[in-house]
């Protein structure tokens, strides 16, 4: 028998506070089962915090995350059908090859078999050469392919991504988008942090905006890129693109489900 | 005093008995006493970096203290533990090498627990999120980190060694002195240099500078080759 699914992860009056100031919050979300969601939103908005609460990584202040049709609360055991791949990712001090067996060591695979199947990892995000060099070493780029690979052996039901590809060059930034593009097609939700917003039109079914802490708009992605319901939206848009900031239709909703 | 130089290095190429003694003792003691507080000083000083409890602080406090901790102190407690009043006196081990190594290893061991705890600190700050991320709890942390933090935490080891091998107090204390049985490097040139045999007492301590530079040379080489190798 297969285990439940940790989809959807439910967000009920979700707030995060630090020093007594509310960083985040409250929001009520769902993330359904399938489909690609980016988060965008101007420095500060909480779109990483809001990646690292759904991860389990921080813990709500108020509110509480609830994964799958059973509600099971966010913890370890689910935190380990999920993976994220930070917009810094940290490699430890070993090689490329070791750094992906060691988080098919941590689920559980024979020391044996994580070899085989780390290399096979490596070979998917082109890095099959440099399994035998320092991670460290590598460059900004090569470190997030090998990120990627990391979070691909684990087989995450979700795949959290923290501006993955911020520093990276145009060339190495199609890279990534594709490794995000197959990881989607073999059946991982996708939830991705980007100020790139030309990434997330290409990447994204589902957009949510965050502002001040709060999601002020949510709607499928070719909509609210272009045509906000919200102000805040619309002004953040607006000025990427360096026009007068149009706000649309409010034909949606900062609550529900996504798909 | 050439004279005594000459006699000293002349000691050393002829490969004295004497000499050669008195410096393996040393090394098996010194090097012993590593171990095996290594042994407990390395997991000690990893929780003490990952886990909250109650006291953490002092704990703290006493580690980075007791590293200062005076040899002829541990000596004076471990003598008082090995005598025949003592609570181990039964065992019998006073005026032997395994006191030497007992005493070592009470000053080494907060020196390596203490740098353990600074290493493993930092490390943690460092790879916090993403060994959590991947599935690794503190607890499973634990062996990574000492693992990542190999190359620094050998230098915290040469650092216990390098005090280990160049103290006086605590091995004459509880060790005696006794020729061809606990007599080491530090209480052999003090004995000698009391005696005027000044020949062997320079040989003694030529041996004992290269061998404090050699460690600290090898501190030195770790630490660059890790920088080169994972960038710090």
């Amino acid at each position: 028998m297969g285990m439940a699914r940790t989809l959807p992860l439910v967000l009920e009056g979700v707030t995060f506070a630090r020093d007594g100031q509310t960083l985040l919050g409250p929001i009520d979300l769902t993330l359904g089962e399938a489909g690609r969601t980016v988060l965008v939103g101007p420095n500060g908005a909480g779109k990483s915090l809001l990646l690292r609460l759904c991860h389990g990584l921080l813990a709500p202040s108020r509110g509480r995350i609830v994964c799958g049709e059973l509600g099971t609360p966010l913890q370890a055991a689910v935190r380990r059908r999920q993976a994220l791949v930070f917009q810094q990712p940290v490699m430890l001090r070993r090689s490329v090859l070791a750094n992906v067996r060691y988080a098919l060591q941590r689920q559980g695979v024979r020391r044996r078999d994580s070899r085989q199947q780390a290399q096979v990892a490596l070979e998917r995000v082109g890095l099959g050469a440099l399994a035998g060099r320092s991670a460290r070493v590598l460059s900004g780029g090569e470190q997030q392919r090998l990120a990627l690979a990391r979070a691909w052996v684990l087989r995450p039901e979700v795949l959290f991504l923290d501006e993955p590809t911020s520093a990276l060059d145009p060339a190495t930034t199609q890279a990534v988008e594709h490794a995000i593009r197959q990881f989607d097609e073999h059946g991982t939700r996708i939830v991705m942090v980007t100020h790139n917003l030309g990434q997330a039109r290409r990447l994204a079914d589902e957009c949510l905006f965050l502002a001040g802490g709060r999601l002020v708009e949510r709607g499928p992605a070719a909509r609210v890129l272009t045509r906000p319901a919200s102000p805040e939206a619309a002004r953040f848009l607006a000025a990427e693109q360096g026009i007068e900031p149009v706000v649309g239709p409010p034909s949606s909703t900062a609550k529900g489900v996504a798909s | 005093m050439m004279e005594a130089f000459a006699s000293a290095f002349g000691l050393m190429l002829a490969g004295d008995a004497e000499l050669l003694g008195i410096v393996g003792l040393s090394l098996r003691v010194s090097l012993s006493a590593v171990f095996f507080a290594s042994l407990l000083a390395l997991p000690v000083g990893a929780a003490v970096a990952l886990f909250r409890f109650p006291g953490r602080g002092a704990v703290v406090v006493l580690l980075n203290a007791l590293m200062g901790l005076p040899p002829v102190v541990a000596g004076l407690i471990v003598y008082l533990l090995l005598s025949r009043v003592g609570p181990l006196g039964e065992l019998g081990l006073l005026f032997t090498p395994s006191a030497m190594v007992i005493v070592q290893s009470l000053l080494i061991f907060p020196i390596v627990a203490a740098l353990t705890r600074q290493i493993v600190s930092d490390l943690w700050e460092e790879y916090r999120d993403q060994l959590i991320s991947l599935g690794a709890g503190r607890l499973r942390a634990i062996p990574t980190l000492l693992w990542d933090g190999r190359y620094r935490l050998i230098t915290a080891l040469l650092a216990g060694f390098g005090r280990a091998v160049a103290e006086v107090g605590a091995v004459l204390i509880v060790g005696g002195n006794i020729a061809g049985v606990t007599r080491v490097m530090t209480t052999a040139i003090a004995l000698e240099t009391n005696k005027g045999n000044l020949s062997l007492a320079l040989a003694l301590g030529t041996i004992l500078m290269t061998l404090t530079l050699l460690v600290n040379g090898l501190a030195y080489g770790l630490g660059e080759f890790s920088r080169r190798r994972y960038g710090g």
